[in-house]
């Protein structure tokens, strides 16, 4: 940052101090316009995001961003918001190259990934989507969750297998990241286009997954909200249990050992 | 019960001598003989908590548009019978707590009638007289397994409805038979027509109940007739019941069970949530969930139709056997069929015709003690195996691994339990020999008044 | 414990189930809450529970008894038994007493049991209609539009590559299983299929049953990977129930799970308006399998 606020202070003395300025604020506008700044900002984060590119990501996906075959794919035109996707949910940088992206800690601040997402953008492709739940169409929310998510990520959105790969919980999404996956279709997920899901139908999944993050447990204690499978464990290894213990209060054991 | 109440009985029915030998009925009182009795205490709670359900449940496949108290279904088109779910979880009073009661008492129903059965078939309590008694018994897990099924798929969401459409495939699957049977049951291909709905809601609320009340009666006399089987303890012989009188030592303790297991039930039904349908959706035969399960007692049988490989057997280009046959039909079939045919061919392998009243400690019968726990951990090792994805989901093993991994173990973990249970049966007789039960050696204690006691 | 106090802690029990039991009904009456509800009466149930199994073992006289079990359990009674199953048998062949033609009338009996038998099986069929031909039954043939849940035509646009969606035979009952179907689009370089079915996937857009083959349940995952990775392979449908896995560049073959038949593939075409539609029927049998059905 001192080199790139060292150039801003250099041709201009008038501008040095509301360059600074700029730069000082930037981080904290990052989150909620990521891509999209204003003229300067922008190709100052691409710029910044070039650097943090060549140095995190381009073992793989090469110096340009072109690709390296049989290691990480051209980045070229896939847009801003596959990269906010894959750097927010920690999905990238992978470990090795070919291994199963999985939601972990991201490996960059949210400035950070604000720059990569900047420079990624500046090859083309769709942007950082903007969403905002409609709870209002949570119904439909429900319906179309259940038509194109609840086979690999379950309906309560507890995750699910698919051969071959895991579909995750979706209990830590954000609102964001679940139109950026609808879109994208990252690693085996299907994507769908503003044909298939439009913008409002994107809304309302978004507020239904908001939804399964806290549903109506209208019964208790929801123990997973899959089902069968705790509530099995439940009636075995408390109720059983609990009434085993009763029957050995009620009943006598056997005298032969002297009890 | 007052002076007059009781001459009353005796003008009108005569019954007196009969209450009398009832109340002084003996009862041997270990512990391990009130397993049937959560059974039936459970049954009993499923009845009411069930009365009050059919009195607000619609068996109606007619569909509706949903205009009830839960919004994320707002709207939506749902059968009948979905939607009386919904109308019995958010807007009965104390709906949810009579539905998620039965759910419970359902659960722990069958797990009491297993719990049971190993008790009666590893003490060998099975052997004559009480061999017909046991095959009422099983007859009655058969049915408590199928009434539990047809239950929860009343409701018409979206995870029972999958189960029906398995179901249907696995009746489907019966070779010759199987094509004209499911399509009687369900009046056509699935999902059926709406007189299918009907037929379950009959079957669930009343034939399957009436049955089993008739069976248990049976059951019961069954037992009080010859009494109740008792440990070999000393003074207990194949001739006497040692025990506790009726009135009022075991009255007691059983209405004490009784509350206990309703008392249980009801806790859980009030604070442990169970098959929230609002959260899976209505049926539809062309939506799926991933992670769809059965309740616990159909596990074996997802764990079957999971580890078959694929294929169905042909003839030329037509199948003759389908896939599910082996897996949902064949593998519980034999099972039960191994279940019912041991007291015969214990009989003829122990060569022993006579009767028992005396019960045996499972190290006393090596060879049952060994094939019970053999055959208990193929059955174990393919329930789990149906669990394998959410296993995946939460350990991280690949679901393709586990079923390779399950399919060798189902053949090598039944064998090994059948060595190590028949080596520690042997190994634990063989201890008492030096010094235990058998042998000449005894202990005495003597008490603190200076008598002695063994 | 003394007796006394056992009779104190069993009162106590006592009046706490009656407390609980009223809480109950206050909050019935009150406010409605199922964790409230359950609680209350829970508890009810289990202190009088714990009081009647006090009173049981400790407050009410312990005696152990002793009993003779009735005759028939005896082990030494074998000889016993069959004396008394003899005089059973006097008792219940003297109705044959005068009887002559015994083989007649017993072969006659015989033959009306089984044929009442078999008349009071009979009416079970009523129950339903016969097989084959309704399991058979598919609405699809060429010409048929594809629709979406609400009957509107699916435009081939709707699919972007690496897509999937549900579409339904306009028309028909969505709930029949041969209704419902399963559309992706793959890129048509990387298409398999065997030769009479090379016209049947448009631009890549495929169309299969959406029911599997092994057990019925709605296929509605479709794994897509975006850059081939290593281990899962190419496109595939599985089923979430049994995790069968069917290979769309091959036209439905059943690569993993225990699913029999490979899903039944509908020819498409997209018609003058963009819109899809069927170009003949499906490739075999919908849903799970039957002895009889084509393995196609």
């Amino acid at each position: 940052m001192s080199n790139a606020a060292s150039r801003f202070l250099a041709p201009a003395a008038a501008t040095a101090a509301l360059g600074a300025l700029i730069l000082w604020l930037a981080p904290s506008f990052a989150p909620a316009q990521r891509a999209t700044g204003g003229g300067a900002s922008a190709s100052q984060l691409a710029s910044r995001g070039r650097s943090l590119f060549v140095e995190g990501c381009s073992s793989c996906h090469g110096m340009d961003a072109r690709g390296i075959p049989g290691r990480g794919p051209s980045l070229r035109g896939v847009g801003g918001g596959a990269a906010d996707f894959y750097l927010s949910t920690g999905r990238m940088p992978l470990s090795y190259p070919g291994e199963e992206p999985l939601r972990s800690e991201p490996r960059y601040s949210d400035s950070q990934i604000a720059a990569l997402v900047a420079y990624v953008a500046s090859f083309g492709g769709p942007p950082v989507p903007k969403v905002s739940p409609d709870y209002d169409e949570l119904s439909k929310g429900q319906e179309l969750f259940t038509g194109s998510c609840a086979g690999c990520h379950a309906i309560s959105g507890a995750g699910g297998v698919a051969t071959g790969a895991a579909a995750p919980p979706l209990w830590k999404a954000t609102p964001t990241q679940v139109a950026e996956a609808v879109r994208i279709g990252p690693y085996v997920m299907p994507r769908f286009g503003s044909e298939d899901l439009n913008r409002a139908d994107v809304d309302a999944l978004a507020a239904y997954v908001e939804y399964s993050k806290h549903p109506d447990n209208a019964g208790g204690w929801s123990i997973g909200r899959i089902g069968p499978v705790p509530e099995g464990m439940v009636a075995w290894l408390l109720a059983a249990v609990a009434l085993l213990l009763v029957a050995r209060i009620i009943g006598e054991r056997r005298k032969e050992g002297g009890e | 019960m007052s002076r007059r109440v009781e001459t009353a009985l005796e003008e009108r029915t005569g019954g007196s001598s009969f209450l009398r030998a009832t109340l002084r009925y003996v009862f041997p009182d270990h512990w391990s003989f009130l397993l049937g009795e959560i059974a039936l205490y459970s049954f009993v709670v499923l009845i009411a908590t069930g009365t009050f359900l059919a009195l607000f449940y619609s068996p109606s496949t007619a569909e509706t548009t949903y205009q009830g108290g839960y919004s994320p279904l707002a709207g939506q088109e749902m059968t009948q019978a979905y939607a009386s779910a919904l109308h019995l979880s958010f807007d009965v009073p104390g709906g949810l707590l009579m539905r998620q009661t039965h759910h419970w008492a359902a659960l722990v129903f069958v797990a009491a009638i297993v719990m049971h059965l190993m008790r009666i078939f590893f003490t060998g309590a099975f052997r004559k007289p009480r061999d017909v008694n046991y095959y009422v018994g099983l007859t009655m897990l058969m049915i408590a397994v199928f009434e539990g099924y047809l239950g929860y798929s009343l409701l018409d969401d979206l995870l029972s409805g999958m189960g029906l459409a398995i179901g249907y495939a696995a009746a489907l699957s019966v070779p010759v038979l199987g094509a004209p049977f499911a399509t009687l049951a369900w009046d056509g291909q699935f999902p059926g027509t709406d007189v299918f709905f009907s037929r379950m809601f009959i079957t669930h609320v009343f034939i399957l109940p009436a049955v089993l009340a008739a069976l248990i009666t049976i059951h019961l006399v069954m037992v009080a007739r010859p009494h109740h089987t008792q440990w070999a303890d000393p003074g207990h012989t194949e001739r006497n019941v040692v025990g506790i009188p009726m009135w009022p030592g075991y009255a007691l303790r059983s209405i004490g069970l009784f509350l206990a297991v309703a008392g249980a039930l009801v806790l859980m039904g009030g604070l442990i949530q169970i098959n929230p349908v609002w959260l899976w959706g209505p049926y539809h035969t062309y939506q799926a969930t991933n992670g769809a399960q059965p309740d616990w007692y159909l596990g074996w049988l997802i764990g079957g139709l999971r580890l078959v490989p694929a294929f169905d057997v042909t003839i030329g280009s037509y199948t003759l056997i389908p896939n599910p046959f082996w897996g949902g039909v064949l593998f519980p079939l034999s099972i039960f069929g191994f279940l019912f045919a041991w007291p015969s061919i214990e009989r003829r392998v122990r060569r022993d015709q006579r009767q028992h009243n005396l019960l045996e400690r499972p190290r006393d019968a090596p060879f049952r003690t060994a094939i019970g726990a053999a055959v208990f951990t193929f059955v174990a090792t393919v329930f789990f195996a149906g669990a394998a994805d959410r296993a995946f989901v939460q350990i991280g093993i690949q679901y393709e691994t586990q079923v390779w991994i399950y399919r060798g173990l189902v053949i090598v973990l039944p064998a090994l339990a059948y060595w190590i249970v028949r080596r520690v049966c042997d190994e634990l007789r063989a201890r008492e020999l030096t010094f235990g039960d058998s042998s000449p050696v005894r202990r005495i204690r003597r008490g603190p008044g200076g008598g002695f006691a063994r | 414990m003394s007796g006394r106090r056992v009779e104190l802690l069993v009162a106590g029990l006592l009046a706490a189930a009656a407390v609980a039991a009223c809480g109950f009904v206050v909050v019935y009456v009150v406010h409605i809450d199922t964790q409230l509800l359950g609680l209350a009466f829970g508890l009810a149930l289990i202190a009088l529970a714990a009081a009647a199994i006090l009173a049981g073992r400790s407050l009410v006289p312990q005696e152990i008894e002793t009993e003779e079990r009735p005759d028939f359990t005896d082990p030494e009674g074998r000889s016993r038994a069959e004396r008394e199953a003899r005089e059973l048998h006097h008792v219940a062949a003297r109705a044959g007493e005068g009887i002559s033609r015994r083989r007649l009338l017993g072969t006659a009996a015989g033959a009306a049991g089984a044929a009442m038998g078999a008349a009071i099986v009979v009416p079970l069929a009523s129950l339903g209609p016969s097989v084959d031909d309704r399991l058979r039954e598919s609405p699809w043939r060429d010409g048929v539009p594809l629709v979406d849940e609400n009957g509107i035509a699916v435009p081939a646009s709707h699919l972007d590559t690496g897509s999937f969606l549900s579409a339904f035979a306009k028309g028909a009952d969505r709930e029949r299983l041969a209704s419902s179907l399963v559309v992706v689009r793959v890129n048509p370089d990387d298409l398999a299929l065997p030769d009479e079915r090379a016209d049947w996937a448009p631009e890549g857009i495929m169309a299969f049953s959406k029911i599997c083959t092994h057990a019925g349940c709605a296929i509605n995952l479709y794994r897509s990977p975006l850059y081939p990775p290593r281990s899962p392979g190419g496109p595939a449908l599985v089923c979430p129930c049994h995790y069968s896995t069917f290979d769309v560049l091959t036209g439905g073959d059943v690569i993993f799970g225990p699913a029999g038949r490979p899903l039944p593939q509908l020819p498409l075409r997209i018609d003058s308006g963009g819109n899809l539609v069927a170009a003949g029927p499906l490739s075999g049998n919908v849903g799970p399998s039957w002895s009889g059905v084509r393995q196609s």
